[in-house]
């Protein structure tokens, strides 16, 4: 019993990851139709933020938070800025291989400041609670927590808020929006600056829980946390949280049943069926019928 | 003709899409108060000079509202500057509610009192839209959306209208509801720019009109003489 709220503990805090990263490629999809695989370098951006942070300014662990989200957010936006506006009218398939060239841009710009890998700092002192058989730790948690509250903040942004509202329209058809006296692309940055942020965010919480960074560790999260979104639903938010949570629950049953090389090969498979049942993914809906 | 000011100045227009020359040198103005109407059949340009006046497409010559230059104003700058536009196929978004499109339109403006009074507005005039402005707007019917497009319109507060064939795909009691509504908002105070394949109907609520082919206007004059135009009679009106 205690063993498998312990594994449930642990799918938590490793699906939050997921969900926050998913966010990033789903918001992005939903708004421009395009795939940023730039996002997990971003995330990647994110952890290296709370190192430079934590390490030479010595800030507390809220401030690092909000500075490394700020940080990754607004380099979120002055890459949609300089990279995928000019490429808006283009084909998908520019946009796509200008990312992933941003992505190797963000890579290897990180591999040339430093030797890797590096060590964060401790930020928050780690109490492990014991239950029995059962531990518990803080930074857990905290990891758990803070995503939930981010995720929901997002949620109550784009389901609540006029911005939010933007969003969802600029989804439907960005033709219109204009027509609304909105500007787009102020939304479009808006969008960007939020999802990265999030990533942002998730790169801390990993950089936390695993404290080695190294400028590739963002690539296979980053393409988990894609199939994430896939599985949600690509576009839909609430979707990409869910597949977050499935990847994180399938990945620590998996690991705790079988030899952890099978891990991946596992969830992915599994990921895959998903895909077949449901191509849309949980959430996602063929393509609305625009009116 | 008209003793009103002109508060919209078309003047050479020309409109390309690649090769194509949709728009070729029209020049048209509108004045304050009027309903104005741009006649024409399928591709004669009608929707890309809509599209040119609240700036969602690059063109050629020049547009003026209210003596103020639209040439390098953003589209959601249009809007704010007092011109809404009801576009081709009424661009409802689906996903919205009807209260969140009608608040979307609302973007631009900061008097939360008079958006109150709007909306009230909005909903006495289409009592459809208020039963259900909770439902999202892609469960709307042709006409309701129509109506939840106009509403939009109204609620951005701009005192111009440009109307891209409103009665597209309505039955004709819709269509007469349609134009009602359109002399109604008029006479509330609105100028009304008025794209429409319904030649009939919208000659005989315009103060003046413009007949457009290929690109070109070809015949203008107030709606009366253009009803009255044997050309017109056959192309538009149906012999
Ligand atoms: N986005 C576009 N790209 C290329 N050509 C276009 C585009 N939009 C319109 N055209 C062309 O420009 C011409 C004028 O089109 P426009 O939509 O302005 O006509 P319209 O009078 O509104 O027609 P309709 O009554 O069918 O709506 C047509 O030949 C059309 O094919
Ligand atoms: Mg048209």
């Amino acid at each position: 019993m205690a063993y498998i709220f312990q594994q449930a503990l642990n799918a938590l805090q490793l699906g939050s990851i997921y969900a926050l990263i998913a966010l990033g490629y789903t918001m992005v999809y939903g708004i421009l139709t395009m795939i940023n695989f730039a996002h997990g370098d971003l995330f990647m951006v994110g952890a290296f933020f709370c190192f430079l942070i934590a390490f030479y300014l010595h800030l507390s662990f809220v401030p690092t938070l909000l500075l490394s989200m700020t940080g990754v957010a607004f380099l979120g936006v002055v890459i949609e800025r300089l990279a995928y506006k000019p490429l808006r009218n283009a084909p998908r398939v520019s946009a796509i291989i200008t990312a992933l060239g941003v992505g190797l841009f963000l890579e290897n710009f990180t591999l040339a400041l430093a030797p890797y890998p590096k060590h964060i700092p401790t930020l928050l002192e780690n109490t492990t609670w014991t239950l029995g058989t059962l531990s518990i730790s803080s930074l857990q948690i905290i990891v758990i927590v803070l995503s939930l509250v981010l995720m929901l903040i997002l949620d109550f942004i784009v389901q609540r808020t006029k911005a939010g509202m933007a969003m969802r329209a600029i989804s439907w058809d960005k033709t219109i929006v204009p027509l609304m006296g909105v500007p787009v692309n102020k939304i479009i940055s808006l969008t960007f600056a939020l999802g990265t942020g999030l990533g942002g965010a998730a790169g801390m919480m990993y950089g936390l829980a695993y404290p080695v960074i190294d400028p590739y560790m963002g690539i296979m999260v980053g393409w988990k946390a894609f199939i994430c979104a896939v599985v949600g639903g690509i576009g839909n938010i609430r979707g990409a949280m869910i597949g977050g949570f499935i990847l994180g629950g399938v990945e620590i049953m998996v690991a705790a049943f079988f030899p952890s090389t099978y891990r991946d090969f596992v969830a992915f498979t599994l990921l895959l069926v998903l895909l077949i049942v449901r191509p849309y993914g949980i959430l996602g809906k063929p393509q609305p019928q625009k009116v | 003709m008209t003793p009103s000011e002109k508060i919209l100045a078309v003047s050479h227009l020309s409109v390309d899409y690649d090769s194509i020359h949709a728009v070729d040198d029209i020049s048209f103005d509108v004045g304050k108060g009027e309903i104005v109407t741009l006649i024409g059949a399928n591709g004669a340009g009608k929707s890309s000079i809509l599209r040119a006046i609240s700036g969602l497409i690059p063109y050629n010559g020049s547009i003026s509202y209210a003596g103020k230059d639209l040439k390098n104003i953003e589209a959601d700058q249009i809007v704010a500057a007092g011109i809404a536009h009801v576009p081709e196929g009424r661009g409802i978004f689906g996903n919205l509610t009807v209260m969140e499109n009608l608040k979307l339109a609302t973007w631009q403006r900061k008097d939360k009192e008079q958006i109150k009074k709007d909306f009230e507005n909005v909903f006495s005039l289409f009592p459809r839209l208020k039963e259900r402005r909770k439902q999202q707007g892609g469960m709307l019917s042709g006409g309701e959306q129509q109506m939840l497009a106009v509403g939009r319109a109204l609620m951005t507060d701009a005192p111009m209208l440009l109307l891209d064939e409103p009665s597209m795909g309505l039955s004709p009691v819709l269509v007469r509801d349609i134009f009602k509504i359109i002399q109604d908002i008029n006479q509330a105070g609105k100028t009304i720019l008025l794209v429409e394949q319904n030649a009939n109907m919208s000659l005989h609520i315009a103060s003046r009109g413009y007949v457009l082919e290929t690109g070109r206007i070809v015949l203008s004059g107030t709606g009366r003489e253009l009803t009255g135009n044997p050309k017109v009679k056959e192309a538009y009106l149906g012999g």
